[in-house]
Formats: structure tokens, sequence, C-alpha cells
């Protein structure tokens, strides 16, 4: 198994790295049973996201597509980046080894769980949302936040 | 510093190791002149037939065995598949019951999970926090249907030593035979089957910088086990297959070599281990030392690190030269993490944030204090990423 080059270069200098403390909102997915958590900040104007901070406990896929996903959704309204698919992140990264593709989920799963947090704020209904890209074939070990 | 165009930083020596230059020596006319297949009956292949004979005698010594109890094998994996299956199946109308620990192998562990589904059933033994089975609990465990206990001399991930002495004494005790993985301790822990009450053991070559493909099964004379590759008559007639001659010769040359000094080469090992050891614990906060504090291999040293995943450790001492492992299941692919520390109590977050580093003969003081000077930076920039960091643990980047 082996990571392309541009999957080592996000993950060695990713970016957008940290918290934004005045976020409109936030989002985690995962979790340590999984081997993998993401935690991100949205700063959202005008439906649009201005800012967006991510921290990732995980493997290299996972650190390397969270600061992936964060660039690339700097400047969507609200719903284009909830609409990112994991795909489109892979795709960004010059594809993942297969056995990783299901840690790029974990990128769209806290995008849409913020996305959920700042509905949840203006008083809206959050959207459906399919189950996650968990890395845990079997037995449910993920408990996910419902709403962000 | 380490000069990464010149050689890396390996320590993942229990991985692999690389074949020492008089092991290399050794295979070599039988890479090459010594040619002959050693049941051929003209005396061009008596070459080939003495240096599998040599090396045979070669791993008998170094496990205080006769020669004729020295069966060569395609790799440890082959070996423990024989010695598991073969006893299970040539004792079964004695019994189906086989007690083996949770945190051998998956070569043995998969082997007895196979049993189970051909109707044998299998006790996997729990370890304390140390990775050790205890003696009693063996005992306990064995039924009047115990065919065969199996537990390994040392652990590949934190490299517990298990009193395999008292082990198999408890096994004979019961009329079971007993089984043990040496594979990694050979080198490491001085084997001697009469002492060790060991009916059953697998070896091999690759991890004693003997060459990768290699192995062998001790076989207690007068054991019972049956046949697991049909075919020609070699090895007694009890392993069939042309002998993998060069390999056969360079495994014997190796495990001669890794045998001849086994107490100075753990305390030089061992020195490098603990200055290792001493500083990580001594420079990084929120980590663990796991497996036994003193009943341990040598050359093992298992870390975790709290807030931080194990594969994404081990890629940012890649990039500055360093090769390691890790029980994370991230670096596999799989789902869990590693069973060996599950089974000694660490958490999920625990055993994902695992680092192993195993030493060799070809390790330095100064690889080590390179690793000590790395680790921390390494741990230090994943925990800035890390939300499982609490701010206290959370270094600010060095100037």
């Amino acid at each position: 198994m082996m990571y392309t080059e541009k999957v080592i270069e996000e993950f060695t200098n990713p970016e957008n790295v940290g918290e934004l403390a005045d976020a409109d909102a936030v989002g985690e997915a995962g979790s340590p049973t999984c081997g993998d958590i993401m935690k991100i900040y949205l700063k959202v104007e005008d439906d649009r996201i201005t800012d967006a901070r991510f921290q990732t406990f995980g493997c290299a896929a996972a650190i390397a597509s969270s600061s992936m996903a964060t660039r690339m959704i700097l400047g969507m309204t609200v719903t284009e980046a909830w609409n990112l698919s994991n795909v489109d992140v892979v795709d960004a990264l010059g594809g993942l080894p297969e056995p990783k593709v299901h840690c790029s989920l974990l990128a769209r799963d806290a995008i849409r769980a913020a996305i959920d947090d700042l509905r949840n704020r203006q008083g809206l209904e959050p959207l459906e949302r399919e189950s996650g890209g968990c890395c845990c074939g079997e037995g449910g070990c993920c408990v996910r936040p419902e709403n962000g | 510093m380490n000069d990464l165009a010149e050689r890396p930083v390996y320590m993942d020596h229990a991985a692999t190791t690389f074949m020492k230059p008089e092991v290399v020596a050794a295979m070599a006319p039988y890479l090459s002149e010594h040619f002959g297949n050693p049941s051929s009956l003209y005396r061009f292949a008596a070459g080939s037939r003495s240096g599998v004979e040599t090396a045979r005698g070669q791993v008998a010594a170094a496990v205080g065995a006769t020669p004729a109890e020295i069966f060569f094998t395609a790799g440890g994996t082959e070996a423990d598949n024989w010695a598991i299956k073969g006893a299970a199946f040539a004792n079964q109308e004695r019994g189906n019951h086989i007690v083996t620990s949770a945190i051998e192998h998956h070569a043995v562990l998969h082997t007895c999970e196979w049993l189970e589904r051909q109707g044998f059933s299998v006790t996997y033994l729990p370890v304390d926090e140390f990775g050790r089975v205890e003696p009693v609990a063996v005992e306990a465990a064995i039924t009047d249907a115990t065919i065969l206990v199996s537990v390994m001399t040392a652990n590949n991930e934190i490299g517990t030593i298990q009193p395999v002495a008292e082990i198999g004494r408890v096994a004979h005790e019961h009329g079971a035979l007993f089984h043990t993985d040496a594979v990694q301790a050979i080198g490491a822990v001085p084997i001697d089957v009469e002492r060790m009450n060991i009916d059953l053991l697998s070896l091999s070559g690759h991890k004693f910088y003997g060459p990768k493909g290699t192995g062998a099964l001790y076989i207690r004379q007068g054991t019972r086990v049956e046949t697991l590759i049909h075919g020609g008559g070699q090895e007694q007639g009890r392993r069939a297959g042309t002998e993998n001659v060069p390999g056969i010769v360079g495994l014997g040359r190796a495990i001669e070599l890794a045998t001849a000094d086994i107490e100075g080469h753990n305390r030089r090992i061992a020195a490098m281990r603990d200055r290792l050891v001493r500083g990580v614990i001594g420079s990084i906060p929120d980590c663990r030392l796991n497996g036994h504090p003193t009943e341990r291999l040598a050359n093992n040293a298992n870390f975790s690190f709290r807030y931080v995943e194990g594969e994404s450790i081990l890629l940012l001492l890649d990039g500055r030269g360093i090769c390691a492992s890790t029980g994370s299941a991230c670096s596999s692919g799989s789902s869990e993490p590693s069973h060996v520390l599950l089974a000694t109590g660490l958490s999920h977050e625990e055993a994902h944030g695992s680092l192993r580093l195993t030493l060799g003969d070809a390790n330095t003081v100064d690889d080590v204090d390179y690793v000590l000077d790395v680790l921390p930076e390494v741990i230090g920039r994943l925990r800035r990423i890390s939300p499982l960091t609490p701010p206290c643990a959370r270094v600010p980047e060095a100037e």
C-alpha cells in the first residue's frame, strides 16, 4: 500500500489546522475506537464558507483528506460544501490506496455535521445524512453525534 | 544526525532482518556450483545434501535437539500450521481440545480458528497487563480432551517472554503436547527443548539475519504429527518438496551466529533499547511502554502515545529516514487495532497510538539518539493537529 506524493505532501504539511474560537458551526465525525476523529470549525457569511479549520486524530489519509477538504470548501456555498463528495477529495489528492478510501469519508461526515450544527443554530431542521464512513466494518463501534 | 543518503535508521527487526554477510557467503556456493538435488544419487549431489545436513545439525544444536528432530519448512507460518494442524489431526482420537493464548501470531490464531471450523475446540487464554500467560491459567483450561497447548516463546509486538518451561511442564503433566512459536525468540532467548518441555517448536530464518522463505519445525522424537505437505520423500517423508538448499544453508549459518553468544548480544542490544525507552518516556508526556518491564525481548520497545495515531507517526518517521511499525489498524486497512495490545487491556485509542521500535545488530547508539531527536518532534506535530490533545499536552511548534 503506497500513498501518492500528493497525499504525503498534504499530510506532512496540512493547511487549516486548528480551531476557530468564533466559529459559526462546529462538526465532528469518527471515534477513538475507529482510530479517526475529525473536528471542523466553519465561519459562514452570506451562506458562503469564509473560513475553515480542522483538528484530526487519524492516519495519514484522514489528515490529508481533512486538509484537502477544508481547502476545497473555502468559498463554497453551504449547499456546495454539503455536496462535496469524498470522491472529489480523493481525486484532489491524486487517489488513495483502496483500503484507505473510507478514511476520506471522515471529512465529508464532519463537514455535514458542521452544516447541521449551522442549521440547528439557525433554527432549521438537520438535513438527511447517510450513515457515516466509519472504518469499522462490523460491530458498529462508531457512535456518531446525531446532530453535529 | 542521520544521513538519509547513507542508510535509513532501521528499527523494525521484528518485521525482518538484513542477512549477515557470513550468511550470504555461506549461501553463495549453493546458488551456483552446488545446484544438485539433495535426493539425487550421483556424487555431484552430495554437496547439496551435505549442505542441508550441516544446517540441520546447526539448527538442532541451537535448540538442544537431535538433527533427526529438525524439519525444514518454507517459513515460520508453515511451521506453525504444520505443528498445530498436524498435532490436532494426529491426536484427534485422544481429544479435540487445544489451549492457546489471545496474543499469538496470526499464523497460530488463524490456524486454530480454522481448526474450530473442522470440529476442534480452542481455548484462547487471556493475558495480564504485561502480556504474560499464567501457567496456572493454562492448567485451569486443560480438560480431559486437551491434546495440545500452544504458547509463543516471546511476543512479536510487545516482546513479552512467556514462562514456556512451566507451561510445557503443565501441558505434559496433563498428557498434552506443547508447541511454542519461537519465531521472535531465536537468538534472544536461550532455547533448550528438553529443559523447556517443548515437543514442537517453530522458527523462521529471516528473523535472525537469515534468508526469507526459510523456517524449521522441531518435532520431538516420537511425537505424532500428521503430514501437511504431501509429495516426495524429503524430510524423512514428512515434508515433501525439493529442499530450498541455499535457504536452508543460510538459515543454518544464521542460527549458529545468532545463538553463539545470546547473553552478550542481549546485553549490547538491551543497553541501546533501555537508552531509547528512558529517552522517550523522559521527553514525551502521556506515553507508556507496552509489554513487560523486565521479561521482554532485549531489542523490543513498544510505546503508546495518547491523542495520535500510529500510521501517522510511522509516515512522519519514514520522512525522516526511520523505519518502525505500529499496531494501529490504519496501517493494515483492517478494522481492529492490534489484538495483542487490546488483550493487555489497552483502550482502542492507546492501541491506535502504538509504535514498535525493534533494534538489531546494525543499530548504533547514534541511531537511538537520532530517534530520540526526531520522535518528540513528530509526536508534538501530530498532537498539534489532534482534537483529542488536551491544551496542557499541546507543545507549541519549535521556532
